[in-house]
């Protein structure tokens, strides 16, 4: 287990969420070093894809704070008001954060390796043959050199998300956010996203990644963060946890995932 | 047929004045419906409200009174009132009330643009203007095709009202005759004239649809 707690790449600390009148988060604090892989598991409806995206600012969270590589995205002052940074601080921090998407989100109207070279182009300037190289690295990792062409329509389930993948690593994040990676795909075509995910922890990406892979958390995760009705209930080595679940609710929610 | 070919002068003469108003009306009430409508949905609550209501304004009230106002009555408006000669009169008229229609089309279609597109957009750094530029409307472009379709051919067909300018379009034209002559041949001569003309433009729109048909969503 990576001992870089110092200076986490995440540190989130007492989030709360709400939309409308429902706390989706009742203080989340999680911190993520260098290189480790934290799979989030839980029921359905219990916050963790909510805390994903708060990290990354597609939710604004009420109270608490984030920090992500050492700077400040959000904080929560003794007035127990939650400020945000400016805009522009906000967009540059939340650019180290790759994500994948439960639907993919492709672009449909662009081709597959021009959905991987937008952004190096729109976003960092750099000019096509610049990032060409680049992307096609990245279509050969995710196996889809052959598909560079193909529009996101003719590819299957499994193809999407390895090229939404290649996508995000594109603008080459430190961290990598996943939001339930394959709960949209067809059973037999999760291994093949599941295998993307397995080589990048190989290469010590930082990754979080929301899922209700059991087998996958237990064998790709350094860490396992059980949450349940918005809180954390427990967070431990996956060998850990899915060993000797501690909380009683990890427990039934084991037993019944197993 | 030798009257067909000796009233075509005229009918011509009219049709060039008849595709100049449309060409005109169009050119410029496309992209200030793509404006209206991104102020419409815009989080500037004021704007968005102040264009709703001009929107309520130009689609609740005929586009001959709309014209006939521009034309009669904005000389003896205070402030911004001009008199325009009826070409300008008439164009205004159509450009202020087309892009409405068109504001509203550009509006169903980003709406219509999955939010996980702006987030996926957003997590890779885009910013809203690149969002919507390079990742929503191209998507949108798609989606409003046929709608526009309809809002366009519409036009062609409405600059026949410019005759209460008096401007000689093709419609006006064929009436011309048609009271000189005493025959209705005239009529459907500037029929056909029209068909032709929204014949180029369903089959010009069914080719884009083509083009963009090569991805789906």
């Amino acid at each position: 287990m990576p001992s870089t707690m110092a200076s986490p790449m995440i540190h989130a600390r007492d989030v709360h969420k709400r939309f409308a009148a429902v706390e989706v988060l009742k203080g989340v604090s999680l911190a993520v070093g260098k290189g480790e892989v934290v799979a989030v598991i839980g029921p359905s409806g219990s916050g963790k894809s909510t805390f994903l995206r708060c990290l990354n600012h597609l939710e604004t969270i009420n109270r608490g704070s984030i920090d992500i590589e050492g700077e400040t995205l959000v904080a929560t002052g003794a007035d127990g008001v939650c400020r945000y940074s400016p805009d522009a601080d906000i967009r540059r921090i939340c650019r180290k954060m790759g994500m994948v998407f439960q639907h993919f989100n492709l672009f449909p109207h662009l081709t597959v390796l021009q959905n991987i070279i937008e952004a190096p182009i729109t976003v960092k300037g750099l000019r096509r043959d610049e990032i060409l190289p680049k992307a096609e690295t990245l279509l050969r990792k995710v196996g889809l050199l052959d598909k560079q062409a193909s529009y996101p329509s003719r590819l299957s389930g499994g193809q999407k998300q390895r090229v939404a993948i290649a996508r995000a690593l594109a603008m080459e994040p430190d961290i990598m956010l996943f939001d339930e990676p394959t709960s949209a795909l067809d059973p037999e075509l999760t291994g093949e996203v599941l295998r993307t995910i397995r080589e990048l922890a190989e290469e010590h990406m930082t990754m979080l990644v929301v899922t209700h892979e059991m087998a996958f958390a237990r064998e790709v995760a350094s860490r396992v963060v059980f949450m349940d009705g918005g809180e954390i209930l427990e967070a431990r080595s996956a060998k850990e946890l899915f060993a000797a679940p501690e909380h009683p609710r990890t427990r039934a929610f084991l037993e019944n995932m197993l | 047929m030798d009257y067909v070919i000796e009233i075509m002068a005229p009918l011509i003469e009219g049709t060039g004045v008849t595709l100049q108003v449309f060409l005109i009306s169009f050119v410029l009430a496309v992209p200030l419906g793509l404006v209206l409508a991104l102020v419409r949905i815009s989080r500037f609550v004021v704007l968005s409200g102040l264009v709703n209501g001009y929107i309520w304004l130009m689609r609740g009230t005929p586009l001959m009174l709309q014209m006939l106002f521009i034309y009669f009555a904005l000389p003896f408006v205070p402030v911004i009132g001009v008199r325009l000669p009826d070409f300008p009169a008439a164009i205004v008229a159509f450009v202020l009330n087309y892009a409405a229609y068109f504001a509203e089309i550009f509006r169903a279609g980003i709406q219509s643009i999955d939010r996980g597109q702006y987030e996926g957009a957003r997590v890779l750094g885009l910013s809203y203007p690149q969002t919507m530029r390079r990742i929503v409307l191209p998507q949108v472009l798609k989606r409003i095709l046929p709608p526009m379709s309809n809002e366009t051919i519409t036009l062609v067909k409405d600059t026949s009202l410019i005759y209460v300018l008096a401007m000689n379009d093709l419609l006006r034209a064929a009436r011309g005759i048609v009271q000189r002559d005493f025959t209705t041949t005239p009529f459907v001569v500037a029929a056909a004239f029209y068909l032709v003309m929204t014949l180029v433009l369903t089959l010009g729109f069914q080719h884009l649809e083509r083009k963009y048909a090569v991805y789906d969503g």
